[in-house]
């Protein structure tokens, strides 16, 4: 994707995991828990605008078996 | 099979035909329209016997049956073609329905179908023969790449769950790179696609995938490859049985799912690939999650996270409530009320103990003083005895000695006293050692 320093959607995606299990284990204080929440709750919307936004970009390598082998924009052939 | 004839001399029939096609021998020159020179082709066809007789062993290819129930295919081995007619009514009596790869013995006779110029076999007989060439060297490359654990299930590779980018390889024209790109689209937008466009039939194919195939290992940052053509004969989907292919897939870095031809094609690049897809759509499918189900996860997460704080809150005000229970019981307040319940108690116990006590003692006064009054003198007085006083000291006189001749006495019966005097004895007291009462205290 374009932002390389993004977090990826896996990225956020496992984090909300792995937020949901730490906060279903119950072991925190209510501090700690607030927080989790909060991150959690920012990550799903991250994740669910990460789904929107997403424009699926499609491209080709060109000079396939060549020294020079380049990328381009897939333009279907008839 | 029935012998085989011996092919008749050329020169016996030739002359016969050629009167036939009244030719033109004119000015030397022989020309002949096209429907005379197929239709002279045909009358050498129709007037061999071998041809009009004939069985011929060989794989079924490109079988197609026409509305009409009519059935056309290709007849071949690793050298040559023979395209064959089955009319429907023979269809219907052939030993062995064919399908495409299938080895068959067929019998008919060949003949010239003048209107496309071309020769077919008119079948009418279908046996089931040995398997195929093809398929047989199918088999083979397929047991030895087997043996040397090409397709061992303990190195096929896991996919990755959510690929950033996915590299197809298959032809970049065609309904395969299209089905592949829509359901990639559908499902997971997220995922940058990169064709390597390859031919995927032809003897140009093989080379071609291979190079593709490395050429995407040489990027850096593909994390699954989709090895992909849409559905076509044995023939057609050959290069996906192509040796190099299958070695080329074995080598690769990335993992490969294959999605070949169709649900029932299986190539040996399916076999060696990490997953087998039954077509290009289900490989694309396979590549990438849905976003629908992601979104339908993301928001139960949302729901998870809620429900938990919502726990959390509701197990932290239990447990406040708790607490403040206890507090109550151990306050000092608690400690005076259980201790002024306790007091009550014991005022209550010491009451009707003290009752009892009560009950018991004026029970046993009442008793005593029945048994008193049964022992009272005054009782004995009742029954008609006397008591008899000293006047002067007042002491009941209880023996002779206590009663001097003409001292005075008071004599006290059961309703008052009267005084009197002694005096001396007349005879022997009748009631000897009689006891009064007054001598017991």
């Amino acid at each position: 994707m374009a932002d390389k320093t993004a977090p990826s959607f896996e990225e956020s995606f496992a984090q909300l995991e792995e937020v949901v299990r730490q906060l279903e284990r119950g072991e925190l204080t209510l501090d700690e828990s607030m927080a989790l929440f909060e991150k959690g709750i920012k990550l799903a919307q991250l994740c669910e605008a990460k789904l929107d936004k997403a424009e699926q970009k499609v491209s080709q390598l060109v000079g396939i078996g060549s020294d020079s082998i380049t990328l381009a924009t897939f333009e279907e052939k008839d | 099979m029935p012998d085989r004839l011996v092919l008749p001399s050329r020169s016996g029939t030739f002359g016969f035909l050629l009167s036939r096609l009244r030719l033109r021998y004119d000015s030397g020159m022989q020309i002949l329209t096209v429907t005379q020179v197929t239709g002279y082709i045909s009358t050498l066809f129709d007037a061999d016997p071998l041809l009009q007789d004939v069985w011929v062993e060989g794989e079924v290819s490109n079988f197609y049956q026409s509305g009409a129930g009519h059935a056309y295919f290709t007849l071949k081995d690793s050298q040559a073609q023979l395209r064959c007619v089955v009319w429907r009514t023979q269809m219907a009596r052939v030993e062995h329905q064919p399908a495409n790869g299938d080895a068959v013995l067929v019998h008919g006779r060949a003949a010239v179908y003048e209107a496309q110029g071309s020769y077919q076999l008119y079948v009418d007989e279908i046996k089931a023969a040995g398997a195929g060439a093809l398929a047989q060297q199918l088999e083979a490359l397929k047991a030895r790449l087997e043996r040397e654990g090409l397709f061992a299930p303990e190195r096929k590779r896991f996919l990755p769950v959510f690929p950033r980018s996915i590299g197809v390889v298959t032809s970049p024209s065609g309904a395969a790179v299209r089905d592949i790109l829509h359901v990639l689209k559908r499902r997971f937008p997220i995922a940058q696609v990169i064709v390597a466009p390859t031919r995927v039939q032809g003897d140009e194919a093989p080379p071609q995938i291979v190079a593709a195939i490395q050429a995407l290992n040489a990027c850096s940052d593909i994390d699954v490859i989709i090895v992909a053509r849409g559905g076509g004969s044995l023939e057609e989907l050959w290069a996906f049985n192509d040796e190099r292919v299958a070695r080329a897939v074995f080598a690769s870095r990335i993992p490969v799912i294959s999605g070949v031809g169709h649900e029932t094609d299986w190539t040996i690049c399916d076999w060696v690939a990490d997953v087998r897809a039954p077509t290009p759509s289900a490989a694309a499918e396979i590549a990438v999650p849905d976003q629908d189900e992601l979104r339908q996860q993301t928001e139960q997460y949302g729901v998870g996270l809620r429900q938990a704080m919502v726990q959390l809150l509701s197990r932290l005000r239990a447990s406040a409530e708790h607490s403040r229970t206890l507090l109550k019981r151990f306050s000092p307040r608690a400690t005076v009320d259980r201790l002024r319940m306790s007091l009550q108690m014991l005022e209550q116990r010491l009451t009707s103990q003290q009752k009892h006590r009560l009950e018991l003692s004026s029970r046993l006064l009442s008793g005593s003083l029945a048994r008193l009054r049964a022992l009272s003198p005054l009782a004995t007085l009742d029954r008609g005895y006397a008591v008899v006083l000293q006047r002067d000291t007042g002491h009941i006189i209880a023996s002779v000695s206590q009663a001097a001749p003409g001292s005075a006495i008071d004599i006290r019966v059961r309703d008052g006293h009267f005084g009197a005097e002694v005096q001396p004895p007349t005879s022997t007291p009748r009631a000897r050692g009689h006891r009064t009462p007054a001598s017991r205290r």
